[in-house]
């Protein structure tokens, strides 16, 4: 199997999948760059920065070498043997219990998909003269990532963090201090991931001059979104070579967890003109579509404009954006790539939601079965696969992106278990 | 329908900004107190032009004072019925008082751009400022505002460099407003030089007047402002009388502003 052709302008086509953005930025009705004047010429400049790093062969070197010795890519591709036994117990028929195999990004430097991206921006960023880094960060795995990368090329790093996720992810906050950021904490709003976004923008807006915004998920203004999904696709370019390799043909159904989508994207794009593998995302149901808590924006949202992007949004009949609610960190962003929602009003990716006590256990059960401890955020992937799983014959092959490991999240998980530790 | 003696809305903006003075824009955030009566007070004090803020969860241009006026406005309940009631209160008191709505994308385009262009129309609007809708992206709302004879205000700032600045001027109606400073507003102030530089540029690409402003707090920040623009913007400093002084704020808000629009009216034009 030789490279799939990634996003880098070849000749329209238009029966793939594969051709967005437009030149402005815009995925159908989505995207865009909804940014403030003073943002707007250091966007532009970061778009024709970045086509030069495409066009740049040395770029995509050095983006290469330091994936493969610095993050340790390729990743795993890994056959779920007993977690694929596990869900035959329940499946549908004799006959069904699809094969599960993961994608293992959480086996990458820094625990997490995240780095892949941090790695393209922090090459950007240089490539660009910029001399001071900031980043958002949820959960904690971007802001991990960014510091990695700034630690490793001797950048000053500040992260935003929200105030209540640097209370649900104090390991993760020590990390970036012991790899000498700054964690400034974000109390406005209600202290999660789209607070740490304002003052990411509020920062960037003021320091124009020698700061690169290093943005986690294929979200916020073009050329971000197309960015962040071709630095991630790495992850599903290695993922078609490797399904080759081991059954001889392409998966029939790929899942992984959306907050912001990046994880996703990586996996599914380089697959998105394979019309015979299906994909699914899988957003945090929180405590349940029926109400507010839950940070589901394709499925419980509407379209509409923040952070620079237009896309679905949890929000209100005004327009104000709601808070988003997931036992993870990394998923409660009331919005998402605008890439997502257009693949799904498109109808080529299928999007479903898990709730949280459905996380919870499919955490417990990968633990159990494979004696991987997962993340929060891919355990709602592995949640989706379970029901997936059944409905499917023996002889069908599901791929999951395990996009995180769990470390950052056994305090979280033992207090909803009722554990003191 | 306006009535035959009350101005339409390119006009109101365009006569206040033919006085033989430099104009006085006064910021204040919708739903953030008695918005009735501390509008009022701006006027009274001397107010040329009122900018009504839209409040939003997200004001991720704004700094600490605006922002937590947004968070108090939305608290109290405020919604955009309420902001567009305000609008329209204010017009019937003050029928010739140039009215501007400034805010966020999302707000003004989730019932659809023509749905929020016509409730401004009907409200007695005269033009409306987002912040997060570049040139770029004007078709999201600037056909509607201009078919419903709203100005569409842009801004302009200090990274906007002179090969954007066509695109920009292009499109824009009333004035443009030259944010003075590369960051969020109510923080640090421009230098007087930087300014000077930067009006002299625009009022060479535009004959559209230009008001500056983020930053302008005192009244002698605003005179020497007013030497050079047509207009000077003041915000932060309201904005946080309301929220020091409450039910008691519209008598600072016009001291505040009286002291304001003397600097700003004295300044003879042209006259550096």
């Amino acid at each position: 199997m030789t490279e799939q052709p990634n996003s880098f302008r070849n000749q329209p086509d238009a029966n793939s999948f594969r051709q967005m953005p437009d030149e402005r930025g815009h995925f159908g009705d989505y995207g865009g760059r909804y940014v403030a004047e003073t943002l707007m010429p250091l966007v532009l400049d970061l778009e024709r920065e970045y086509r030069a790093a495409q066009a740049d062969p040395a770029f995509k070197a050095e983006f290469d070498d330091l994936l493969e010795h610095y993050v340790g890519r390729p990743s795993p591709l890994y056959f779920a043997e007993r977690l694929t036994e596990n869900l035959r117990i329940g499946a549908a028929s004799p006959d069904h219990g699809a094969q599960v195999w993961f994608k293992r990004d959480e086996l990458n430097h820094t625990g997490a998909h995240k780095i892949n991206n941090c790695i393209g921006q922090i090459l950007l960023a240089i490539r660009m003269g910029k001399t001071r880094i900031i980043a958002e960060t949820g959960a904690g795995q971007h802001g991990v990532a960014t510091a990695t990368v700034c630690a490793r090329f001797g950048l000053p790093c500040v992260i935003y963090m929200g105030a209540e996720d640097i209370r649900r992810q104090q390991p993760n906050v020590f990390r970036m201090k012991l790899l000498g950021a700054k964690v400034v904490p974000v109390t406005s709003g209600r202290g999660t991931l789209k607070d740490a976004m304002n003052e990411g923008l509020r920062d960037w807006v003021a320091n124009v001059h020698d700061t690169f915004y290093i943005i986690g998920t294929a979200a916020g203004p073009h050329p971000y979104p197309e960015m962040v999904r071709d630095f991630q696709s790495v992850i599903g370019k290695e993922a078609r070579v490797q399904m080759q390799d081991r059954i001889g043909r392409l998966p029939d159904l790929l899942v992984a967890a959306i907050g912001g989508g990046s994880n996703a994207l990586g996996l599914f794009h380089p697959f998105l003109d394979d019309a015979d593998v299906k994909m699914l995302g899988v957003e945090a149901a929180g405590h349940g579509l029926d109400g507010d808590e839950h940070a589901a924006s394709l499925l419980g949202g509407f379209p509409g404009v923040l952070h620079g992007n237009k896309t679905y949004l949890l929000q209100d009949d005004d327009g104000q954006i709601t808070e988003g609610h997931s036992i993870s960190a990394g998923l409660d962003y009331p919005g998402i790539g605008p890439e997502h929602a257009w693949l799904k009003d498109s109808g080529r990716v299928e999007y479903t939601a898990v709730t949280d006590e459905e996380a919870l256990e499919a955490f417990q059960l990968l633990c159990r079965t494979e004696g991987i401890i997962p993340a929060l955020e891919p355990s709602h992937a592995i949640a989706a696969v379970a029901k997936q799983a059944k409905e499917m014959p023996k002889d069908s092959v599901i791929l999951a992106n395990l996009c995180g490991r769990g470390d950052k999240d056994i305090f979280t998980v033992a207090e909803r278990l009722g554990v003191e530790m | 329908m306006n009535k035959p003696d009350t101005m339409n809305a390119p006009n109101r903006l365009a006569s206040a900004f033919a006085k033989p003075h430099p104009a006085l824009v006064c910021f204040l955030t919708a739903g953030d107190g008695d918005t009735a009566a501390n509008l009022d007070a701006l006027v009274a004090g001397g107010a040329d032009v009122i900018e009504l803020g839209m409040p939003f969860t997200d004001p991720m241009a704004d700094g600490p004072a605006i922002q937590n006026a947004n968070i108090r406005s939305l608290g109290a309940g405020t919604t955009t019925a309420d902001v567009f009631s305000m609008a329209t209160e204010f017009r019937q008191r003050h029928p010739d008082i140039p009215l501007v709505l400034m805010g966020y994308a999302n707000p003004m385009v989730r019932r659809g751009s023509e749905w929020f262009a016509n409730a401004a129309k009907d409200a007695g609007v005269d033009g409306v400022i987002c912040v997060d809708i570049p040139p770029e992206e004007d078709e999201a709302l600037g056909p509607a505002l201009r078919a419903a004879g709203i100005a569409p205000i842009r801004l302009a700032t200090p990274t906007t460099d002179h090969k954007r600045l066509p695109a920009v001027i292009e499109g824009s109606e009333g004035f443009l407003y030259y944010v003075s400073v590369a960051g969020i507003t109510g923080k640090q102030q421009a230098a007087q030089g930087s300014i000077e530089d930067a009006v002299a540029i625009l009022k060479s690409a535009t004959d559209l007047p230009v008001a500056v402003g983020f930053g302008v707090r005192t009244p002698e920040q605003a005179g020497a402002i007013a030497k050079v623009a047509d207009g000077v913007v003041v915000g932060s400093a309201l904005v946080e009388l309301v929220a020091e002084h409450g039910s008691n704020a519209p008598a600072k808000l016009r001291e505040l502003t009286a002291g304001l629009a003397k600097a700003v009216h004295s300044a003879a034009r042209g006259t550096p």
